[in-house]
């Protein structure tokens, strides 16, 4: 049911049966490590290609989350997914295996949450009684197509950003125990008119602060409404202008609350400028650890609002700026 | 930001361009241009002893002695390239291993096995001068009009 202007109230429930996190060699030694079901200790995943790397993460994503809800492929109605790679081979590639009725998306990095929006709308309108929403990326494959070859010895800024190799799935169904989807805002494309393609937490920022703000007008709620609220990947620098344009506009979150994918995945000492990004960062941080920690009751009301920028490597040489959007998902236990 | 470009944007946009700057780590320009200066001139520094080496014992003249010298180093990053260790050192030194012909020879080395997995025609042999290709286009270019004014200037000498 629309509520609002750009919300999504979900009055039937929709459950996140299973959900799965798949992580490569970098995230095996992340600050998440164990809230992964599966981490390859190879980035090539034996494949002959990083492009072929990533499609088989998302699809041992989507066969871990299939076997977790106790039901066979042939049982899910709808497979919802999207990645960072031209024409959205991996997610494409992957639903040829799978062979489930497909719905391909773009929304770059928040791909993740515009899949869970649309699988759980799907799923509240009994469209579907089961349906997959899945986001995977590889650094190798991402670098390759976004910036410079992996092995090429350019330095970055220390705004720059390190995308996530990993893949998250989540069964979302019509009946069942979990945690329930009970709201999404879907956003409007933001641009500020920032051209810096490693500096991507800047751009996508008020992108971000605009979701959530419409997301508590529409819903008439206010931060204290959530345990937690999760940006998907602004990194140190887009995070911490989200939260002073927020504080600005009176809906300050207190920094206990307010957390970013980005900056929880990796530890510390890992050298990712300014924290990570990818399709799979807040899709492995959401379907894993914070999916993790509502289960043990740590968390009760979360809202994950996945950040993209929608730009292309053609774009961005032809001077055009980089229009940005956000996705914000409420989950509840 | 050039004036030209910042008339296009809407006052909300510039005011949110400014107040993003403010809070973006710089770029830390003076640790980069010491570490460059370090390593860019260690390179040219063992090239140099290269140079001198090949003249001393392989029988080469000082003005010849600088192509094996160059082979050898490119030689050497490539062989880094292929191992994974020159972009971390690219990292950390930044200008310092761009500008001299290691990083030429990294451009493409790098490409080349990026794009390997496209076939040898159209991945390695079409991708390989992606990022040297505008560095010997202009390279070339703007050697022909250095050459057109050296003649200019001899020929108004001759005169």
């Amino acid at each position: 049911m629309k509520k609002g202007s750009q919300s999504w109230v979900f009055n039937n429930n929709p459950i996140i049966l299973a959900s799965t996190a798949i992580g490569g060699p970098f995230e095996a030694k992340g600050a998440l490590a164990k809230d992964f079901d599966v981490l390859h200790d190879d980035i090539w995943l034996g494949q002959d290609s990083f492009e072929k790397a990533e499609k088989k993460l998302l699809e041992q994503a989507c066969e871990i989350v299939v076997q977790k809800g106790n039901i066979k492929n042939e049982d899910v109605d709808f497979f919802i997914s999207g990645d960072l790679m031209n024409q959205i081979i991996t997610s494409s590639f992957a639903a040829r295996t799978l062979a489930i009725p497909f719905v391909g998306i773009f929304g770059a990095c928040s791909s993740s949450m515009e899949g869970l929006a649309l699988a759980s709308l799907i799923v509240d309108s009994n469209s579907a009684d089961y349906a997959i929403a899945a986001a995977a990326t590889h650094n190798a494959s991402v670098e390759k197509q976004f910036r410079y070859p992996t092995e090429y010895g350019g330095q970055k800024p220390p705004t720059a950003q390190w995308t996530v190799t990993g893949a998250g799935a989540a069964l979302v169904a019509s009946k069942g125990s979990g945690p329930r989807v009970t709201s999404a805002t879907i956003g409007k494309v933001i641009d500020m008119g920032l051209t810096d393609p490693f500096n991507m937490g800047s751009a996508m920022a008020p992108a971000a602060v605009h979701t959530i703000e419409t997301h508590f007008r529409d819903l008439n709620r206010d931060p204290s409404y959530y345990d937690l609220i999760a940006t998907g990947d602004l990194g140190t620098v887009g995070q911490s202008i989200a939260a002073v344009l927020l504080a600005k506009d009176g809906f300050s979150i207190p920094t206990e609350k307010f957390k970013d994918c980005g900056l929880l995945i990796y530890r510390k000492d890992q050298p990712v400028f300014a924290g990570a990004s990818g399709c799979a960062c807040s899709a492995t941080v959401t379907y894993g650890h914070f999916l993790n920690r509502m289960k043990k009751g740590e968390l009760k009301k979360i809202l994950v609002v996945a950040t993209g920028a929608l730009l292309s490597p053609m774009s961005y040489q032809q001077k055009e700026s980089i229009p940005c959007i956000a996705h914000a998902v409420s989950i509840e236990i | 930001m050039s004036s030209k470009k910042e008339k296009k944007l809407s006052a909300i946009q510039q005011e949110y361009q400014q107040f993003a700057k403010q809070r973006e780590p710089k770029r830390p320009v003076l640790k980069n241009c010491l570490r460059a200066f370090i390593v860019g001139g260690a390179i040219c520094a063992f090239g140099q002893i290269l140079q001198t080496v090949f003249i001393k014992y392989f029988g080469f003249t000082e003005e010849t002695a600088g192509n094996p010298a160059t082979a050898v180093i490119i030689i050497i990053s490539v062989l880094l390239t292929g191992l994974g260790v020159y972009d971390h050192i690219g990292q950390w030194a930044g200008a310092g291993t761009a500008i001299p012909v290691t990083g030429f020879a990294n451009s493409i080395a790098s490409a080349a096995i990026e794009h390997k997995t496209e076939g040898y025609v159209l991945g390695t042999g079409g991708n390989m001068f992606k990022l040297a290709g505008s560095v010997i286009v202009f390279g070339v270019f703007s050697a022909f009009v250095v050459t057109l004014i050296k003649m200019g200037i001899t020929w108004i000498g001759v005169m």
